[in-house]
């Protein structure tokens, strides 16, 4: 029993939350918050040190955090009670965009709605890992074949839809999501090694018959940028050289050549980080690693608290997927993954990411509020 | 331990929960030092790499062309300049459509083939966002054009920059050359660093001879850019140095006087400065405009000139070699007087036919039709009179091997040392010679044949006039140049050695004998003295282009043009005091009397007559008399 020991610690601490009667979790508001200003220091030198794009964002991540606030007045029950609704909800949205999605560097990822438009693979991140977790804790844990195989299931169908406009980034951020809650559900190691080789055997697979001419170009970039420096090579030598140029502790804040003349592609978007690098060096990375850290480990622990097999799910789903949106971003910049359109999550400019991000987090603060019903193992 | 079951147990799901959370947890730990290992290595390890890397991006060295230095006549008349010229450039990355922008201009400006042809091979080998030159030289008017259109252009862009003019064009081409874009083979030989700014290269003639002192010394500025090239800020500057400026001896209204005489005839003809060896006057008819090529010369406009029969390209006066004719009489007739060969009295016989011991095949003279020139031919009537049998005797007395020895001090059969590339030797025969080129003894027949300026004897019109500048200075080695001064800095005249000590007597007779060609009633060029008013020393030549054997008349009106005799012509005056020597010939011209002489008489009355302006205090009457030296007087 000693080594729940500090969970109990935890959980005594967090008695407090018992009388919360607004729902708020002080605690992920300042990680948040600290992260969202982090977000806009950079991104005011990023774009050019311009308050366009600080002031938009800074709206965008208010409205997030005020969707937060709303998102977690709604009992957990409520979200895994709706998990159906907004799941058939993004399969149609998602079959919406391949029907009459707009069409831009030729990708149909938008839907006009008229007075706006979004991005229907946003609610599938949210409504995937809502559904495998409210699907998987209506039944025994670990989850039976039959049941990994309706996860699967479940996770497939808009991860192929999303494949299809095309968008394999986000497809596999989709996928992984979902398999993240059949992980955290308990699927067993000859599955987890099943998958690992299906995985391996899938891969020449995908470069067969899935992947487009510019999704393979950036593989190959990803292992010989040289080869095309002033074409396909030239976002990833750019970053590089803006990441490794910044040294421990950076040319300083608006003084980072690579960002400021533009060498940097994409600086105040996907490659924001290699902004920050340059900027603030790698004392400045291991800050904002940090940063994450502190918000995924909180993540985990509100998961671990949890109340219910679904929230517990849900809340272990959203902090791996927030993290595997920063590793994924972190390394194609770095030059360790092939560039896939994955944005620094609160960090890069972007109004549908922060808008999705903000909405699991207000699901994870209803989690963290949640009066505590069950016990843990004292 | 976990087996299927069917029964919910919250306390066993919350402890694969917790147990899945805590391997997640080494998962997020373990990819996340991934992560910083990565950013360790790039920031830390090869930090210094990509610091070189990014500086490399952003500072650019901007080479900045010098301006080529001027080019200066005699009288200061800018003779090579500079003149801003208007460039079309696109830079490839910020045109939507290469292909389409390329139409869209074509549509606007005549643009050849070979301008797009050129672009394309530079696109893919400049670095992005450069400009990169679409067509040179465009018109006021294509870049008013340009400008009204400039909103359908996106990506292109005029330049301004100096490129060579040559006011006078084709009158001054064949000395002052011209400069060219750098070709292949040019930019193996340079140094790459110098050439950096400027596209330019001298190819030929003086821009080609003074290239390093013309070119300058190129300037650098180092510029922050950003990724589209844009000018940042400059970093430091190191100006360039222009290139230095050049005078040259010759006069550009003596050279048109020259050009006017020649009246269009195919030759050559080279006046110098006999005391300094300054060029005041080389025309190599016809010529060509330099001014074609500065700009790109279109390939049908070059094949025209390189095709055209009368060869424009061709500079004859510096490489047209030619047989010298009678017009080495006078040096012949001194080196035998000097070395005692036979004397001022000796005298011959001369029926209008040599014979040579053992040869049945007698050497002709040119008058053998009226029974030679008759009893009592001295050097002088020899000289005067053009007798040919007299150097045919006196030839064979005086030896191959003295005369080739001794011409050489007179600048024959080597290059005279002129400030131009691309000089001919001319041949100045020797036993050695003949036996390394024809495999064959020297034969006292080819000596005969020297003897006249024929045989296998060949000089260029440059070589003429250095030999008649050595008579007239008698015996002053002095090498011909164009350049008067660098940046006002006088050029010292140079001299190939020490001065020929002949003796006095034997340069007077020598030089009256040339004085009597030209002012006596017998002299070949007797034609030439109507109303002259100094004393001009010459000595006409004709060189025979086919042979014509002992049996047969040379008839001018029997045979093409293009195998009549040149017309030669050599000359120095006043022969007192002698200020200018000249070469001349004019191909197919036939007599050098008739039409070589006219033009040396032209344009040495010229010469002299503008001298004596230039130096306003002389009278006519010192023209007859004594002349100073020029640079004395000025």
């Amino acid at each position: 029993m000693y080594k729940y020991d500090f969970v109990r610690q935890l959980n005594t601490k967090g008695g407090d939350r018992h009388q919360n009667p607004f729902h708020i979790d002080v605690t992920l508001m300042l990680i948040l918050f600290a992260l969202c200003l982090t977000g806009l220091f950079v991104l005011y030198s990023a774009s050019e040190q311009s308050f366009y794009y600080v002031k938009r964002q800074a709206t965008f991540m208010l409205a997030g955090f005020a969707g937060m606030l709303i998102v977690a007045q709604f009992p957990v029950r409520f979200w895994e009670r709706i998990a159906v609704v907004f799941y058939a909800a993004a399969l149609l949205a998602l079959l919406a965009v391949l029907l009459f999605g707009i069409e831009a560097k030729g990708a149909t990822r938008w839907l006009n709605l008229g007075f706006t438009r979004f991005q229907p693979s946003e609610i599938a991140k949210i409504a995937v890992p809502l559904m495998v977790s409210a699907y998987l804790s209506r039944h025994v844990i670990p989850p039976s074949f039959k049941h990994v195989t309706g996860a699967l299931l479940i996770v497939a169908v808009p991860a192929f839809l999303i494949l299809r406009q095309p968008d394999l980034g986000t497809s596999i951020l989709v996928f992984a999501s979902g398999f993240f809650v059949l992980f955290l559900a308990g699927l067993r190691k000859r599955y987890l090694v099943g998958s690992f080789f299906t995985a391996l055997a899938a891969a020449p697979l995908l470069w067969l018959f899935v992947m487009r001419d510019y999704q393979k170009q950036r593989v190959l970039t990803l292992l010989s940028p040289e080869d095309d420096k002033f074409g396909a090579g030239w976002n990833i030598i750019q970053s590089t050289t803006a990441i490794g140029s910044g040294g421990l502790s950076g040319k300083g804040w608006t003084e980072g050549t690579q960002s400021q003349l533009n060498f940097l592609p994409e600086s105040h978007t996907d490659f924001i980080i290699a902004v920050l690098a340059e900027e603030f060096g790698l004392l400045g990375v291991l800050g904002l690693c940090a940063l994450y850290l502190l918000l995924v480990g909180y993540c985990m622990i509100i998961a671990i608290n949890a109340q219910s097999q679904f929230a517990r799910l849900m809340a272990g789903s959203i902090s791996l997927t927030f993290f595997i949106y920063m590793f994924v971003n972190m390394s194609m910049v770095s030059g360790l993954l092939p560039v896939v359109g994955v944005p620094l999550p609160l960090i890069s400019y972007g109004g549908s990411a922060i808008v999705t991000l903000f909405f699991g987090f207000g699901i994870l603060m209803a989690i963290s509020s949640e009066p505590k019903r069950i016990g843990t193992w004292r | 331990m976990l087996q299927d079951n069917a029964i919910s147990d919250p306390r066993k799901e919350q402890k694969i929960f917790y147990l899945r959370v805590m391997t997640s947890v080494l998962i997020v730990l373990g990819l996340t030092s991934v992560i910083l290992f990565r950013y360790f290595d790039l920031q830390i390890n090869r930090h210094l790499d990509y610091v070189t890397n990014s500086n490399k991006n952003r500072i650019h060295i901007r080479s900045v062309a010098p301006t080529r230095g001027l080019i200066y006549d005699r009288r200061g008349e800018l003779v090579a300049d500079n003149r801003p010229s208007f460039t079309l450039n696109v830079i490839p990355e910020s045109a939507s459509n290469i292909d389409q922008l390329l139409g869209r201009i074509g549509d606007l400006i005549s643009l050849s083939e070979r301008d797009i042809e050129r672009f394309m091979k530079r696109v893919k080998r400049n670095k992005r966002f450069q400009s990169i030159p679409l067509k040179y030289n465009i018109t006021e008017q294509e870049r008013a054009i340009l400008a009204v259109n400039s909103h359908i252009l996106a990506g292109t862009e005029v330049s301004a920059q100096l490129m060579r003019h040559y006011p006078e064009g084709a009158l001054l081409a064949h000395s002052l050359g011209y400069v060219g874009r750098i070709n292949d083979r040019e930019i193996k030989k340079i140094d790459p660093e110098q050439y950096r700014g400027t596209d330019f290269i001298g190819k030929i003639g003086l821009e080609k001879f003074y290239e390093n002192i013309l070119l300058g010394q190129v300037g650098t500025e180092q510029v922050e850019t950003d990724a589209r090239g844009r000018l940042m800020r400059i970093l430091d500057k190191t100006d360039p140095v222009p290139g230095s400026n050049l005078t040259i001896y010759m006069d550009t209204e003596l050279q048109r006087i020259a050009v006017e005489a020649l009246k269009g005839e195919r030759g050559a003809l080279v006046a110098m400065d006999v005391k300094t060896g300054g060029i005041l006057s080389m025309v190599s008819n016809p010529s060509y405009d330099p001014n074609l090529f500065t700009s790109g010369i279109s390939q049908k406009q070059y094949d025209g000139l390189l095709n055209s029969p009368d060869r424009p390209l061709f500079n004859r006066a510096l490489r047209g070699q030619y047989p010298p004719g009678s017009t080495v009489k006078p040096l012949f007739g001194l080196i035998g007087l000097q070395h005692e060969i036979y004397d001022m009295d000796y005298s011959i016989y001369d029926p209008g036919y040599f014979f040579m011991e053992g040869i049945k095949r007698p050497w002709r003279d040119h008058n053998s039709d009226q029974g030679g020139h008759g009893y009592g031919v001295d050097l002088a009537e020899a000289i005067i009179e053009s007798c040919d049998v007299f150097f045919y005797t006196t030839g064979v007395k005086t030896g191959i091997d003295l005369l080739s020895k001794e011409s050489a001090l007179f600048g024959l059969g080597d290059i005279t040392g002129i400030d131009l590339p691309g000089e001919k030797r001319g041949i100045m025969p020797d036993r050695a010679w003949k036996k390394d080129k024809r495999r064959q003894e020297w034969f006292n027949g080819d000596t005969i044949n020297m003897s006249i300026g024929q045989g296998f004897m060949l000089t260029t019109p440059l070589q003429l006039a250095v030999m008649s500048a050595r008579i007239a200075t008698r015996g002053e080695q002095i090498i011909p140049k164009l350049v008067k001064s660098i940046d006002g800095t006088p050029v010292e005249p140079e001299f190939a050695g020490e001065k020929i000590s002949y003796d006095k007597k034997y340069w007077d007779y020598v030089h009256q004998a040339m004085v009597d060609v030209v002012h006596s009633k017998k002299g070949t060029a007797r034609s030439i003295s109507k109303g002259i008013t100094y004393k001009l020393a010459g000595k006409t030549g004709t060189a025979q282009v086919i042979s014509i054997n002992e049996k047969e008349k040379y008839d001018s009106s029997k045979i093409d043009k293009s195998k009549w005799d040149h017309a030669l012509f050599v000359a120095f005056a006043p022969a007192e005091n002698p200020q200018i020597a000249l070469g001349l010939i004019v191909e197919n011209g036939e007599h050098g009397s008739r039409t070589a002489a006219p033009i040396a008489r032209k344009v040495i009355d010229s010469y002299l007559m503008g001298f004596q302006q230039d130096s306003k205090s002389s009278a006519t009457a010192k023209l007859a008399g004594g002349f100073s030296n020029p640079a004395e007087s000025n």
